[in-house]
């Protein structure tokens, strides 16, 4: 069976980043990625990220894909792409489902003592009545298509939910010229950031703040839908019913990490409605209560990609101080910088809650391990 | 996002079942997630409740009144994704 020092699950902003980092300090490292090409959820991000420029503000999302591909690349990082993780077993055993062609795949058993998982998140579903129809879809997904694909998912759509993700796709979707014919929104205020909003309703997009869907149209596609006013207790205003011609419709309804591959080593995990549900306690190394396997990124909690850039870096650091590459003191200088890094990034209005939630998890690590201070 | 169940609507899509299937399965004492799987099959499908675990949560958050991290999660099995038996019979390719 072939050996690694490090193996990562998941070539996102946080995967690559732990590998890059890794790789920069001599650690013999193998990147796993389900997909025909890494950079995660990065590849189809057209806008620009907010806050400081050592954070890479001002870059477009697919830019910093590209410039964290090339730094692997160059570093000579191993790539194992269309390899799909299928389980970790003993905390050092992970079997990949490697797709060689369209009909043939093959089994790979690999070893490491350090794993980093960085599967990232999954789009959380909404029920309503005809939610399985054909055109219903993620946010998410009509993105691939539109940014990545350059697939048009329809013509007319309807978005559900106002956070970031349903405000900066509907954006997008627009610019690729679907018609946006709404957004709507349970509850009474828009959850997003302002900023993304206000690109929207300049453009004459209303945002039905207080509004659900009720029903999408259609027997064999979605042809249309129905949303109306929601009460307090969440039953419908009635007589408050406003048709919607669309011909699909978004869910942008939040995200839950990807959890199961490090459930199933072993991990501990937290409940925290502001990371998107369940997730692995970790230490100050990104450590997970499982010694050996590390998570960063959205699969320790819904962020950014820029925290997960740090969070990977960290991860990629601790295991290159592990494996003997790095010294103690070098390895603290890269960990305390990254963390520098993430506190300036949850910093303020918008970072509070999940600050908050992200040092209960480091708590609850403590606590599951029985550290004491 | 609060949602509404009307019973006949589909819970989990992979298995078909639907929130009144769910429903009985709590009133015949069904507490959790694994409650819920092993008594109508929810989550039991190809996507392995990627999808539906989360609405199974909210119908046992509503039924039951729990708290959000008391409605329990699915246990994680290999594999995690759908794969085919070829691979997990073939042999191993070193």
């Amino acid at each position: 069976m072939k050996e690694y020092e490090m193996i990562v699950i998941g070539g996102g902003a946080a995967g690559l980043s732990a590998a890059i980092e890794a790789k920069r300090h001599g650690v013999n490292v193998l990147l796993i990625d389900s997909n025909d090409k890494a950079g995660g959820q990065l590849v189809k991000q057209t806008h620009k990220f907010f806050g400081a420029k050592m954070h890479r503000a001002g870059t477009r999302g697919f830019n910093i894909c590209k410039e964290l591909l090339k730094e692997s690349e160059d570093l000579g990082v191993e790539v194992l792409l269309n390899g799909l993780v299928m389980g970790i077993y003993d905390g050092d055993t992970v079997a990949v489902d490697v797709k060689v062609s369209l009909t043939e795949h093959k089994l790979m058993m690999l070893k490491a003592k350090n794993i980093v998982i960085s599967t990232g998140a999954s789009e959380n579903a909404v029920r309503f009545e005809g939610w399985t129809l054909p055109g219903v879809m993620g946010a998410g997904a009509a993105q691939t298509m539109v940014n990545y694909r350059h697939v048009l998912p329809g013509k007319k759509m309807l978005m559900i939910g106002s956070g970031n993700v349903g405000l900066i796709v509907s954006y997008q979707l627009m610019q690729a010229g679907v018609e946006i014919k709404g957004i709507v929104e349970a509850l009474p205020k828009i959850t997003g950031w302002q900023v993304h909003a206000s690109k929207l309703t300049r453009e004459g997009i209303h945002i039905y703040t207080g509004y659900t869907i009720k029903k999408a149209h259609g027997t064999d596609r979605v042809t249309g839908a129905t949303i109306a006013k929601v009460n307090p207790d969440w039953s419908l205003v009635s007589g408050s019913e406003i048709e919607v011609d669309c011909d699909f419709i978004c869910i942008g309804a939040g995200l839950k990490p990807l959890t199961g591959l490090a459930h199933m080593a072993g991990c501990e995990l937290i409940y925290d409605k502001a990371l998107g549900g369940w997730a692995p306690a970790h230490n100050y190394n990104m450590e997970t209560t499982k010694k050996g396997i590390y998570v960063a990124g959205d699969a320790t909690g819904l962020e950014e990609a820029s925290t997960a850039i740090e969070e990977g870096t960290i991860a990629g650091a601790a295991i290159a101080e592990a494996t003997g590459h790095l010294s103690a003191a070098e390895a603290e200088e890269r960990k305390a910088g990254a963390w520098r890094r993430l506190a300036d990034l949850r910093d303020g209005f918008h970072g509070e809650e999940r600050l908050a939630a992200k040092n209960k998890q480091l708590a609850e690590y403590d606590r599951l391990m029985g550290v004491r201070e | 996002m609060a949602e509404r169940f009307d019973d006949d609507m589909l819970v989990c899509r992979c298995e078909e079942v639907t929130v009144g299937q769910v429903r009985e399965a709590i009133r015949r004492g069904a507490c959790d997630v694994t409650d819920v799987k092993l008594r109508t099959r929810a989550g039991m499908g190809l996507c392995q409740g990627r999808t539906c675990e989360a609405l199974v949560q909210a119908i046992l958050r509503q039924e039951l009144g729990l708290p959000a991290d008391k409605t329990g999660y699915s246990t994680p099995r290999t594999p995690q994704r759908p794969v085919s038996f070829g691979t997990l019979g073939g042999d191993i390719d070193e």
